[in-house]
């Protein structure tokens, strides 16, 4: 393409020299324009961890707290409901949590820290409905299983760990946010044991 | 990867187009300082065009949301400071190079037969760029922002019969109104950059059409056969070109002046990030300092500056008592430029062969429109007035001068060929 | 022609002289990179400011993260009214009330230092004095009549105008003289900080972004010689 009569090396070096520089440049500039496009110091302040006095919830009930946006529900199960998890564990898709739809301290049985309080987006797997709490009558979707969650959208279902019943349109298990317990009765979503 | 291109090719000439455009197009070898603001003046469009998609993406176009919007891209948004800093230096950095673009054409005659519609082109591009600063300025919402537009919207009440509704029709309300920064906000980041890349399109079409000028105001084209083969240019020039012509004393524009214009942008950029990075708000001049504030439309501020680069023409209307005849001569002064192909009558195009007087008025001309510039962001005074008077004769005179010396203009011979 | 381009440059630094403020204001001198001024400065804002003065558009969090304060730390002994740290630093004075008590809603200060200068805030807060014709009993010497109280005065002490226009002591207040101007200019170098948070940052950046351009000015000058030794 190029109309010049002369090529040589000296020519060929400032070229390439000066389109690595400008090009390095340019990739500069990109900067930013795509670091722009990250959380804002708003989007991170609305996004900041949500504290949950989980002292106040009685036992059986759902509480609801919106973190970055999204519903989580909080749920203090009873002994009964723990102990019930175990036992329908053959009709679960993921029944032992192998997909990564939960921090590693959470992969456990009750998929939680703390056995008794459930934590779980409130986002159904499938195609991001609010699934209802069934407290007690949860057996007219699936028999001997007295609580759960129904995803009223495509009817997927969901056992009191937030673990996907097989045979339903959600793919995987609800997901559990990083969350912790600073004081006894004080549940923090969105920030892991241990971290600031 | 050769078949695909050519596949391309057959169906859209885009290497055709490239020749004749860049790499065969033939360009004067003399350019000199002035004629990097051509491609300065692109580099910046670009700049308003990138930059300015990317604010619209966080700012609020209302009147409760938009100032708040702008400190929220300055703090809360990751590089948003450089983003806003990028647009509101390239704000002046458009006029500076635009200026001097325009001077450029003053000197050497470049709006002379056969440019005048590449002149015209370039004076609507002038054109459609103040409106577009002006209405971009509307926006941060500042206090500034609001008061500039006032006093210049105001102006259009001084029409006879329609003027006080045309206003009104303008605001979308009483006063300047959340309506009013909608509807600027969708002219400035919409319909006017639409128009405006249409026009610099058009701008350089009607260049490559006619050819540029150079220092000397020759010709690099002469009538075929004209001159001996071995003085024509040894490059390889598109045969629209070569063809018609024996073309001499021209380089291709790549490598030549693709080479030369990196260079050009490369030394322009570091006068430009040293104002971004430094002194963003220029002194005062690019940020006013009243601006900080939101907008209000109970208290104004002291002294109401408009942006540097409408001083000129503020002036213009602030030093005649009248407000219509003001205005009259505030957009005859913009009118006068775009006419300025007919009032010089003259063939000679470069100032190095024309006649003293010329130069004289040139001269004069400069020193005119910087002092109109100053006046125009100083508050008015009896000295200033008295200033803005003589320098606004000096401005129109520059082009009733031109008509009655260009007839019979005492040129000095201009040679054929380009020497130097 | 490049006597002409000299003229024009030569009347550049007229334009700047253009305008000036008409009273003349002492220098600030304060320094954007000391934290620990700004520390006190903030200190200073929250204790004696933030009352009548918000900053809406500051956010707390970023405020400890430029100053180098922890988010713990600030929660527990920088706020008090029980934000949380993301939050912007507000108060809870009802505008329309304030405006009632002072003639004008104190404004938001968030972007003063911007809009009136570094050097304006610390003249304007060592420059009160007694004047009993005012609601608040005093003036200021570089905002005439101004609505505010000074806030600062058991610190400062009580000054009194003369004829000239010279303000001077008429009983001191807990701080030296000395000791007030330094408070004034942490404040000061607080509020220039607040007005612009990235502005070091900014600057640093630029000595990067214009020494890259320098070597990129460099190769591109070498380059277009290289190529237009083909011209000449």
């Amino acid at each position: 393409m190029s109309n010049a009569p002369v090529d040589n090396g000296r020519r060929r070096f400032l070229t390439a020299a000066t389109s690595v520089v400008g090009g390095v440049g340019v990739v500069g500039v990109a900067v930013p324009f795509i670091g722009s496009w990250n959380p804002s110091a708003r989007a991170k302040a609305a996004g900041a961890p949500v504290e949950v006095n989980v002292g106040k919830i009685e036992p059986g009930q759902l509480v609801r707290a919106e973190w970055r946006g999204k519903p989580v529900y909080v749920v203090r199960r009873t002994e009964k409901i723990v102990a019930d998890l175990g036992n329908h564990e053959a009709q679960l898709r993921d029944p032992n949590s192998e997909e990564p739809q939960q921090p590693e301290y959470a992969k456990n049985a009750h998929r939680s820290i703390n056995p008794e309080i459930m934590v779980a987006l409130g986002v159904c797997t499938h195609l991001g409905c609010a699934p209802t709490h069934h407290k007690g009558d949860f057996e007219q979707h699936v028999a001997g299983v007295t609580d759960g969650f129904f995803c009223p959208c495509h009817g997927s279902k969901f056992d009191m760990a937030g673990r996907v019943f097989s045979g339903v349109p959600a793919p995987t298990n609800l997901m559990v946010p990083e969350h912790s317990f600073p004081k006894a009765d004080t549940l923090l979503i969105g920030v892991a044991p241990g971290e600031a | 990867m050769n078949n695909f291109l050519a596949w391309i090719e057959q169906r859209l000439p885009v290497m055709e187009a490239m020749n004749k455009h860049v790499v065969q197009y033939p360009a004067p070898k003399n350019f000199n300082f002035w004629y990097f603001f051509g491609s300065l003046a692109m580099l910046v469009l670009v700049n308003q065009i990138l930059t300015g998609i990317w604010l619209t993406m966080n700012y609020e176009p209302s009147g409760d949301g938009a100032f708040a919007s702008i400190e929220y891209i300055m703090r809360d948004v990751d590089y948003g400071w450089l983003l806003r800093y990028m647009h509101s230096t390239g704000a002046s950095a458009f006029f500076v190079v635009v200026y001097l673009h325009m001077f450029r054409g003053l000197m050497y005659g470049s709006y002379q037969k056969p440019r005048e519609l590449l002149w015209i082109f370039g004076m609507l591009i002038f054109l459609v760029l103040m409106a577009e600063a002006f209405m971009g300025y509307l926006l941060p919402w500042g206090n500034m922002s609001y008061w500039g537009a006032q006093v210049i919207i105001s102006l259009f009440g001084a029409i006879p019969v329609v003027g006080e509704d045309l206003a009104t029709w303008i605001k979308g309300d009483y006063v300047i109104s959340g309506a009013t920064l909608n509807r600027f906000f969708a002219l400035h980041v919409i319909a006017l950059p639409l128009v405006l890349v249409i026009l610099v399109f058009l701008h350089i079409l009607a260049l490559h059409e006619v050819g540029s000028n150079n220092p000397e105001g020759t010709s690099i084209k002469k009538p075929k056969g004209s001159v001996k083969p071995e003085e024509i240019s040894k490059f390889k020039y598109h045969k629209q070109y070569s063809e018609k012509y024996d073309i001499v004393d021209a380089i291709p524009f790549h490598p030549y002046y693709t080479v030369k214009d990196i260079m050009g942008v490369a030394g322009f950029l570091i006068l430009f990030c040293w104002v971004m990075f430094f002194a963003p708000e220029g002194g005062g001049y690019f940020l006013e300092a009243p601006n900080f504030t939101p907008a209000n439309g109970l208290k104004t501020p002291e002294h109401i500056a408009p942006v540097w680069y409408f001083g000129p023409f503020y002036t213009i209307l602030r030093v005649i008592p009248d407000k219509l005849i003001g205005m009259i001569m505030m957009f005859a002064a913009i009118g006068v430029l775009f006419a300025l192909p007919w009032f010089d009558r003259g063939t000679v195009k470069s100032v190095r062969y024309r006649s003293k007087w010329h130069l004289l008025n040139l001269t004069q001309f400069a020193i005119c429109f910087i002092v109109l510039g100053i006046l125009g962001t100083m508050p008015a005074s009896d000295t200033a007035n008295l200033i803005g008077v003589i320098a606004s004769f000096g401005y129109f005179g520059f082009f009733v001068a031109i008509w009655f010396y260009s007839k019979n203009e005492n040129t000095k011979p201009v040679p054929e060929r380009i020497i130097k | 022609m490049k006597k002409l381009l000299i003229t024009l440059l030569a009347m550049v630094p007229v334009l700047a002289f253009a305008a000036g403020p008409s009273i003349p204001l002492d220098s600030a001198n304060n320094d954007l990179a000391d934290k620990e001024s700004l520390k006190r400065g903030f200190k200073s804002y929250i204790n004696y400011c933030l009352g009548c003065h918000e900053l809406q558009y500051q956010r707390y969090n970023r405020t400890f993260a430029d100053l180098g304060i922890s988010d713990e730390e600030g929660a527990a002994e920088w706020m008090y009214t029980g934000e949380k740290v993301g939050d912007h630093i507000k108060n809870t004075m009802p505008a329309k009330e304030a405006a009632k008590w002072f003639g004008a809603a104190p404004p938001d200060l968030t972007l003063e230092a911007r809009f009136r200068s570094p050097d304006w805030i610390y003249t304007y807060l060592r420059s009160f004095y007694v004047d009993e014709a005012r609601p608040f009993g005093v003036n200021n010497k570089v905002f005439k009549d101004v609505g505010m109280p000074h806030v600062l005065q058991n610190l400062q002490g009580i000054r009194t105008m003369d004829e000239n226009g010279v303000l001077s002591p008429a009983s001191g207040g807990t701080m030296t003289e000395q000791e007030y101007d330094a408070f004034v200019r942490d404040l000061t170098n607080f509020l220039e900080y607040v007005g612009e948070p990235n502005k070091l940052e900014r600057k640093n950046l630029g000595k990067w972004v214009i020494g890259f351009l320098f070597i990129l000015f460099i190769l591109s000058y070498f380059l277009k010689k290289e190529y237009w030794r083909d011209v000449h």
